[in-house]
């Protein structure tokens, strides 16, 4: 469990994922010559500028062409090199697809593919630039973890698995200011959820950029004596399956958020699981089958209910709906 | 790179496809290709055409094989990369068959995936793996799946299937021999009817970009495509200029003439990679199969296989 203590508005700073993300890929790459970095023209929007002073032949910048840098990172794998593909997250796995299933996930390349600002992190530049498709996308192709993380301490984490974990991942790296959630050496293990608070009321199951949201509605609803059980799913993929059956066959309702679309992304497997195994009431949060309007994210989280408030008004919901 | 006769024959398929684990290399085949190449380099320029035309017969004989035993294939485009192939295995690269993961070997990589019945053929003849598992071609739980998998083929590079994805892989496999300082080769084998896919011109852009003087792009030109004539669904033409403007070397040559091809293949640019348009013809081999659009994946039936191996046995 962690401290409530970091998540005191008060006291609370706020990061961009992509700066940890930076010094992290930096620092890896001096402890390791394989890496390479490869992007399509963002140098500035993956945060690349360092990278390239201190590494200038290891950045490969492909221009605006995601198919190819893609086809290029698994080419640069097949050569022994460690690519991390670095991309805004609508480009890279909406132009790109094809390319990650077939020339990295299906060819089973060792490529960390990074779609950097994802969800409705691009707020105002509007649905072309958000990236609300990527999970339920990439969940469907095999050989392909996903990484979401939640702060930058999971950032850096994710990052130090991909490389040393053979095979493809897709990390989606936060663009959305985030409070600092995790002590450094918390462990980060595949297909484990991360669980934040203790509870057996209700579970609430969140990813990247609305964990501490999560963890914000667990206190608002503490104080209505309603225990929440919050998880932390840094793994979409591979799910923390054993996780999702305690939380149905000890809670009496579970409550998922996710900067994303509600049809396939983490939402969709928990339900999935609990279907299976242990059938209860799930409610997906997240962008419902629309596009989004305009308006900066803290707008459209607001607008779609991605709030603390929010999160609690659909766990009351749920608990209703339960027969408390 | 003939292999013992009837190894096509004597095979039984439960017992070979009942495995999902890559395939491992033929030692004895790995021999004798090793001694036909020190041969095929060793040969004046006829005995080393007539070399290579004797194992591009033996290839179209285990290609026609393998699709007659599948009942599918895509025999058009398979004939008319089998002397590319073979001239490229046999003549050009530098590669271990023992030891497919070899650091500094050259790409080879087959971007027109369909046509890898042709490959797997070529790729069992250097000993990659037994002649014996081309029976199993495309059969259940078989290695030799339609399209090429790597994690089941050696000596397959990347996954292809989806057209248009081998030239950017390409790329990257020269970049990164070029950043390890080695000096393996890359050759990307690519359809003509595949290059109306926009993912190609981006590595081609790309590649003259980053002055890839080994990246060696062959475009099989048999002219057709599934369906149609390239020129008549969406025209290719003028296709040297189009190479040349995206700053490659261009050189044309026709694709079954071995000789031809090889000393093709032995030229190359320090700072501009080379595309070679390879005039072909789908079907090349078999009279009735030749330059006929309907053959890009009909199944030759009894007589048609006769008269096929017939022409090929010649």
């Amino acid at each position: 469990m962690i401290e409530s203590t970091n998540l005191r508005p008060a006291d609370r700073t706020m990061y961009d994922c992509r700066k940890a993300f930076a010094d992290e890929l930096a620092t890896l790459a001096r402890a390791d010559e394989r890496i390479v970095a490869v992007c399509n023209d963002s140098v500035s929007s993956s945060n690349l500028a360092a990278f390239r002073d201190e590494f200038p032949d290891r950045l490969v910048n492909v221009g605006i062409a995601e198919q190819n840098m893609v086809g290029v990172a698994s080419g640069l794998a097949n050569g022994g090199l460690l690519p991390f593909v670095c991309a805004a997250a609508p480009f890279l796995t909406g132009r790109a697809l094809e390319q990650i299933k077939a020339d990295i996930a299906y060819a089973d390349r060792h490529v960390v593919l990074c779609g950097m600002s994802p969800g409705v992190a691009y707020g105002q530049l509007g649905p072309t630039h958000h990236s609300i498709e990527d999970l339920s996308w990439l969940r469907a192709i095999a050989n392909l973890p996903i990484v979401v993380p939640a702060d930058p301490t999971q950032t850096r984490a994710a990052m130090r698995w991909a490389v040393s974990t053979e095979g493809p991942s897709y990390l989606r790296i936060p663009r959305s200011p985030v409070p600092e959630l995790f002590a450094p050496d918390t462990p980060l293990e595949p297909g484990r959820f991360v669980p934040l608070t203790d509870g057996d009321d209700v579970t609430l199951v969140a990813a990247g950029t609305l964990v501490w949201r999560a963890v914000e509605a667990a206190s608002l609803l503490r104080i209505e004596g309603i225990s929440a059980r919050v998880l932390a799913a840094p793994f979409v993929e591979p799910l923390d399956e054993a996780a999702v059956i305690a939380a149905a066959r000890e809670t009496r309702g579970i409550v998922t958020v996710e900067e994303a679309t509600v049809s396939g992304g983490l939402g969709a497997a928990v339900a999935g699981v609990a279907a299976r195994y242990c059938p209860t009431r799930v409610r997906v949060l997240g962008i419902p089958g629309v596009f989004a309007p305009t308006g900066d994210v803290e707008f459209l989280l607001e607008h779609f209910g991605l709030t603390a408030t929010g999160i609690a008004d659909s766990a009351r919901s749920v608990l209703a709906d339960a027969g408390r | 790179m003939t292999h013992p006769a009837g190894a096509l024959q004597n095979w039984n398929i439960h017992a070979l496809v009942n495995r999902y684990s890559m395939l491992t290399s033929s030692r004895p085949q790995v021999d004798h290709w090793r001694a036909f190449r020190d041969r095929v380099r060793d040969a004046g320029r006829d005995e080393r055409a007539n070399l290579l035309a004797t194992a591009s017969a033996q290839v179209r004989r285990d290609v026609l094989t393998m699709i007659e035993r599948a009942g599918l294939g895509h025999v058009g485009g398979d004939f008319s990369v089998t002397d590319i192939l073979v001239t490229l295995y046999a003549a050009v690269l530098s590669v271990e068959p023992a030891e497919p993961d070899w650091p500094d070997r050259d790409r080879l990589i087959l971007s027109k995936g369909h046509s890898a019945a042709a490959l797997y053929a070529t790729l069992a003849s250097c000993g990659y793996f037994p002649a014996t598992e081309l029976a199993t071609f495309m059969a259940p739980l078989s290695a030799l799946n339609g399209h090429p998998d790597r994690t089941k083929v050696p000596g397959v590079e990347t996954n292809t299937g989806p057209l248009g994805h081998g030239l950017p892989v390409g790329v990257g496999t020269a970049l990164a021999a070029r950043l390890r300082g080695s000096s393996a080769r890359t050759v990307v084998i690519l359809g003509d009817g595949e290059l109306q896919e926009g993912s190609n011109w981006e590595a081609a852009m790309y590649a003259a970009h980053q002055q890839l003087g080994s990246l060696t792009a062959v475009i099989d030109r048999n002219g057709l495509q599934q369906g149609a004539r390239t020129e008549d669904t969406n025209a290719l033409e003028p296709l040297a200029d189009k190479w040349r403007s995206f700053g490659w070397t261009v050189a044309e040559v026709d694709g079954h003439d071995h000789a031809a091809l090889a000393d093709v293949f032995s030229a190359s640019t320090p700072d501009r990679p080379t595309a070679v348009i390879a005039h072909t013809q789908k079907g090349h081999g078999v009279s009735f199969m030749t330059d006929r659009v309907e053959w890009h994946h009909r199944v030759p039936t009894g007589e048609e296989l006769a008269l096929a191996r017939a022409e090929l046995s010649r």
